[in-house]
């Protein structure tokens, strides 16, 4: 006797799409910073809260997953840190949650990889974000490098130092002068003070209430990183920390910093039927590892496989954000796509040099500013965001505007 | 001329100032008030603490802000004022000026050209509250709890602005079910939801996103977006009817023993009229009157008993001796066992094991925890995982082997030494060799019950107080061969179960029943001898005890009592008495002596027939005088033979075994104000100071 499955249904792919994103105000990470005595955890609930409380016709219960991503997963970052907060956020326990890890493309991945399971259908809604608060886990704190790494120089010890990662880099483009990337990180600085005196920044933040022992509670409701009016001679001055007579300062380098971010990702059908908002829809993506003592070099391989796998030409997009870990690594990408240092369609608001990198919060930042810039470019089709990761990857992202008028096909 | 005060060793609560600006550009001051410790220990506010909130107020009054917030550290507001300064204030004039500290900085907020706003994100007790009450809006977290005003149970009224203020915002009634009434229930607290349903709050917001929400919508206020509109007090018939209500409550439960719940009515009637100044003047003599008062005095000394020595009981050996109980058996399955069997297996959550001689006792027993454990999950106290649980862990047997893994076995059977000796000797033979042996006695000698066991070292006495699941004092008795460990394993398991534990020596009926047969003999004598029952049984209503005398004998049972005093007549034969009205109330079979018949108590005709009394009248003043002096003789009595290790475990077993009321310190600050302790025993129970105003 046999029994008789019912028929598999056939399996279409489904459209993703981006319905919304928030973050928090970024912080400077330390003792003096603003979230210096609030919890990384909390951080991403109020992004989560603030998301629920902006999308009201999206039903709790209709979230099939919460991902979110930190680099160090340990006390206020730890015990599946997606899962917590879903549940700290007031999402139904039938939603569940977890945690992962590609460093500075946490968060990235995070959408990704959930990005994925909508798109085969495994999905409707899905939360995605990260949190890096550093000055709770500064950078490298816990870790334990496997000896190997040294004795059979799998990688040279630069490899695990960012800031060293990118004078390599130098080394290898020495076209790149310190020159270009002080300009590139002033202009980052430029375009943020731009964006933030038109209003294009702070309807993305959700406010949050900063707890101070010694000054009483407080309210971050703007990026604390920003140096406006940063001159070439300010950045001159400064100082080379990772190589004597070097190239990369502070100035010139995303800082380390706090901050949390979350997005709603939903198939597009889905959002059609709850009524969701759709801002951008992802077309594909792309990670590739290259050598990790230049990890800078990343986004170069994954944007090629990125364009590769869904058919695009550099020249099809029109909107790139990169994220600015460093000046020298944006300028590299930059020059192998023959795309020039102040080209407007690149980080129009700035980028992380101004605004600051909490290493896996990072990607969805970009993906708000992008979708952002879709809605005032209707002439620009297709975006990417990108970025370098550490231990030697980058990670792409293209994605569709869905306000396109289709006159244009940049 | 005021006078000003300070305390020594002030926690000082600091108000620390922060410039806030909105995403929308509104600007506000925000007031933090943080004592700099965790919410273990909240913040509260002393002289330094009122002061540092004056400055800020002004401070943030003189900035451009558009508006001032008050709000506290994480999960705390602020619980009220600093007490501990105030046992050692001798002068009214002191105590007046700490009322007018407490108005001379709230009021600010009520009264700045800014608007003004609390943010209670959590605990908010007496001047917490009233710091909200000045305030012109308030926001109110759903997570803050206890909400409480709790002045009126300790002794003073909620005199800085509250008595005045809330009438006025809450109206009449609301206002006095916080400052009257909820404090002469057992001081019962509130959370946020309920706070909020009284009025207290403008708008709630959850506990996650408290701050940035009471920002937002402070800033939606001061835009005009929000109309913040609340329902207008009723200053008509309603008031007064409150007013008078609650009135009648007090009388009855306190017989006018407890002043400040009385000035706290008195100041809610005035403030109906009152203009603010009016009512905030009476309120700071009502507050230096009741500073002054020996009730307050007593109050807080009560207050520390509770709070303190209850968590730390002294005498008890370190903890670190104690042996852990992973198993209990409990000798007996009757009612009294099988509440000791629901309390041990709520509290410790170990398997218990009840042994008894037949089958249908045992299953009764067993059967008694799974109805108590059914109606926990029907009222959603528990879900249905933890009421599985809970019932796997307690099981019946007919023999003592079932104890062959128990680390603690308590004996719950017969109060009759043969019996307990036997019992304890059978349950010897089957424990492990470290096992902890208690017995639930409440007067035989425990060192005479272990004197016949191979190891009468690991033998407790463990006293509990009927209803066994509410009220909170264990005495633990230390017979005179029990070690160090077994004795802190009683102590260790005793707190486990919720309970706070007072050391008691091997003597008779221990410290509470002894206490109290001796109270109830003289009042039998009284009556015996040819006072009215319903005299004798008002003799200590001044006391504002939770209930009389011969309504006490209702609860405890005429038999049990009977028992008692005979039991204690024959160890003190010359103060003890055993009435023979008693007795004949025993033999008649009679429940107790009041019949609820009619839907109110009156002495029921059949035991006032029953009573054969003699022919002299005692008022009632003649008898509580007698009956305070016997109680004064014995308290000293029992200090010289060591029951307790201190006078103070006395007064707190009273309030926590006999529910005893704060207001007298439990008994011997009474003893002391009254001139009784000097008059029988020679000299006061605790020093001028301690319960009273210092000399």
């Amino acid at each position: 006797m046999s029994t008789t499955a019912p028929p598999r249904t056939a399996r279409t792919l489904r459209d993703v799409v981006f319905v919304d994103g928030v973050r928090t105000p970024f912080g400077k990470a330390g003792k003096k910073g603003i979230f210096a005595e609030t919890r990384a955890d909390d951080l991403v609930i109020k992004v989560v809260r603030d998301l629920l409380r902006r999308n009201p016709q999206l039903p709790p219960e209709r979230i099939d997953e919460c991902a979110i991503a930190a680099t160090t997963q340990t006390g206020d970052q730890g015990l599946t840190i997606g899962r917590t907060v879903a549940l700290l956020s007031g999402l139904p326990n039938t939603v569940p949650g977890f945690a992962l890890d590609r460093m500075c493309a946490g968060a990235m991945t995070a959408v990704t990889t959930t990005g994925s399971g909508i798109g085969a259908g495994m999905y409707d809604v899905v939360i995605a974000g990260g949190v890096e608060h550093m000055g709770h886990h500064p950078m490298g704190a816990g870790v334990d490098p496997n000896p190997r790494f040294v004795s059979e120089k799998v990688v040279d010890t630069s490899a695990l130092n960012m800031g060293m990662t990118a004078e390599n880099l130098h080394d290898r483009y020495p076209e790149i002068t310190k020159e270009r990337t002080d300009a590139y990180g002033a202009a980052s600085q430029r375009k943020y003070a731009e964006a933030l005196a038109s209003g294009r920044i702070s309807p993305w933040l959700v406010p949050i209430a900063t707890r101070g022992s010694e000054q009483g509670w407080g309210l971050a409701v703007a990026d604390e990183p920003p140096r406006p009016g940063t001159t070439m001679d300010d950045l001159a001055a400064l100082k080379t920390p990772f190589r004597a007579h070097g190239r990369v300062t502070a100035g010139n380098a995303a800082g380390l910093n706090d901050g949390a971010t979350g997005c709603i990702l939903a198939a597009e059908e889905v959002a059609t039927e709850l009524g969701l908002p759709v801002r951008m829809r992802l077309v594909g993506f792309g990670f590739a590892g290259v050598e990790p003592e230049v990890m800078g070099y990343g986004p170069v391989p994954s944007t090629e496989k990125a364009l590769e796998r869904t058919g695009l030409s550099i020249d099809d997009i029109g909107l790139f954000e990169l994220n600015e870990a460093f000046a020298v690594q944006v300028l590299a990408f930059l020059d192998h796509f023959g795309i020039k240092d102040d080209d407007p369609r690149v980080n129009p608001y700035g980028g992380a040099i101004a605004i600051g990198h909490p290493l896996a919060s990072s990607g969805v930042r970009l993906m708000i500013q992008l979708a952002q810039e879709f809605e005032e470019h209707p002439e620009v089709r297709y975006g990417l965001t990108a970025m370098c990761i550490g231990i030697g990857m980058g990670g792409t992202v293209i994605w569709e505007n869905p306000h396109w008028n289709g006159e244009q096909t940049k | 001329m005021t006078a000003t005060v300070s305390f020594a060793n002030e926690v000082v609560t600091k108000a620390l100032l922060r410039q806030i600006s909105l995403a929308t550009g509104e600007k506000i001051a925000l007031i933090t008030l943080d004592n700099g410790f965790d919410h273990t220990k909240p913040s509260s506010f002393g002289p330094g603490g009122l002061a540092s909130l004056a400055a800020a107020i002004d401070e943030a009054a003189a900035s451009d802000a558009d508006a001032i917030a008050v709000t506290g550290k994480p999960f705390v507001f602020v619980v009220g004022a600093d007490l501990t300064g105030i046992p050692s204030i001798t002068e009214w004039d002191a105590g007046y000026a700490i009322g007018k500290m407490g108005h001379d900085a709230f009021r600010r907020l009520g009264e700045v050209d800014k608007p003004t706003f609390a943010f209670v994100n959590g605990a908010a007790m007496g001047g917490g509250v009233e710091v909200a009450a000045h305030c012109r809006y308030r926001t109110l977290s759903l997570g803050a709890a206890p909400i409480a005003l709790p002045e009126c149970f300790l002794g003073l009224v909620p005199g800085w602005g509250g008595t005045f203020l809330l009438p006025n915002l809450i109206g009449a009634e609301n206002a006095l079910k916080l400052i009257v009434e909820n404090p002469a229930n057992q001081n019962r607290m509130i959370n946020g939801g309920v706070a909020a349903k009284l009025g207290l709050a403008d708008v709630v917001f959850a506990p996650a996103n408290f701050l940035e929400d009471s920002l937002a919508w402070a800033g939606k206020v001061l835009r005009g977006e929000i109309k913040v509109e609340r329902p207008e007090p009723d200053r008509g018939e309603a008031w007064d009817a409150a007013v008078a209500k609650t009135r009648k409550m007090v009388a009855a439960k306190f017989h006018g023993a407890a002043p400040s719940f009385v000035r706290a009515l008195d100041l809610v009637a005035a403030a109906k009229t009152a203009t603010r100044d009016e009512g905030f003047a009476a309120e700071d003599k009502a507050l230096a009157d009741l500073i002054m008062s020996k009730e307050l005095r007593a109050g807080l000394y009560s207050f520390n008993l509770a709070q303190r020595r209850a968590k730390r009981p002294v005498g008890a050996p370190d903890k670190s001796l104690a042996k852990p109980v992973t198993k209990v058996g409990i000798v007996g399955a009757g009612l009294m066992a099988s509440q000791l069997a629901l309390l041990f297996i709520r509290r410790l959550q170990v398997p218990v094991v009840m042994t008894d001689i037949d089958q249908p006792r045992v299953d009764k027993g067993v059967g008694y925890v799974h109805s108590e454990i059914d109606g926990l999950l029907a009222k959603k106290r528990i879900n249905n995982d933890k009421a599985n649980q809970l019932k796997a862990l307690v099981s019946g047997s007919l023999t003592k082997k079932a104890f062959a893994d128990a680390d603690f076995v308590i004996e719950a059977v017969f109060e009759d030494m043969k019996v307990k000796q036997q019992v304890l000797a059978e349950v010897e033979a089957e424990v492990p060799p470290g096992a902890v042996l208690a017995t639930n006695t409440s007067s035989l000698s425990v060192s005479e019950m272990a004197s016949g066991l191979q190891h009468p070292e690991r033998v407790i006495g463990f006293h509990f107080f009927n209803p066994v699941a509410v009220m909170p004092l264990l005495e633990v008795i230390k017979a005179e061969r029990t070690d160090d460990a077994s004795l802190a394993t009683g102590f260790t398991v005793g707190k486990a179960l919720g309970k706070s534990c007072v050391l008691s020596a091997d003597r008779p009926a221990f410290i509470v029943n002894r206490l109290l047969v001796r109270f109830m003999s003289e009042i039998w004598r009284s009556i015996d001898e040819g006072t009215p029952a319903e005299v004798a049984d008002s003799a200590f209503d001044p006391l504002g005890l939770p209930m009389s005398p011969l309504m006490l004998l209702g609860l405890v049972g005429p038999a049990i009592a009977l028992h008692t005093s005979e039991t204690l007549y024959e160890a003190f034969p010359d103060r003890f008495y055993v009435s023979p009205n008693l007795k004949r109330l025993v033999e008649a079979g009679k429940p107790a002596v009041y019949t609820f018949a009619s839907g109110k108590p009156q002495i029921d005709p059949e035991v006032a027939a029953l009573f054969q009394q003699g022919n002299t009248v005692l008022t009632a003043d003649e008898t509580r005088q007698r009956a305070l002096e016997g109680m004064a003789q014995e308290i000293r009595l029992m200090l010289d033979e060591g029951v307790v290790a201190e006078v103070m475990d006395i007064d707190l077993s009273m309030i926590m075994g006999a529910g005893w009321p704060f207001h007298i310190g439990g008994i011997t600050p009474y003893l002391d104000n009254t001139g009784v302790s000097e008059k029988v025993t020679g000299a006061r129970f605790l020093p001028r100071g301690v319960a009273s105003v210092p000399a």
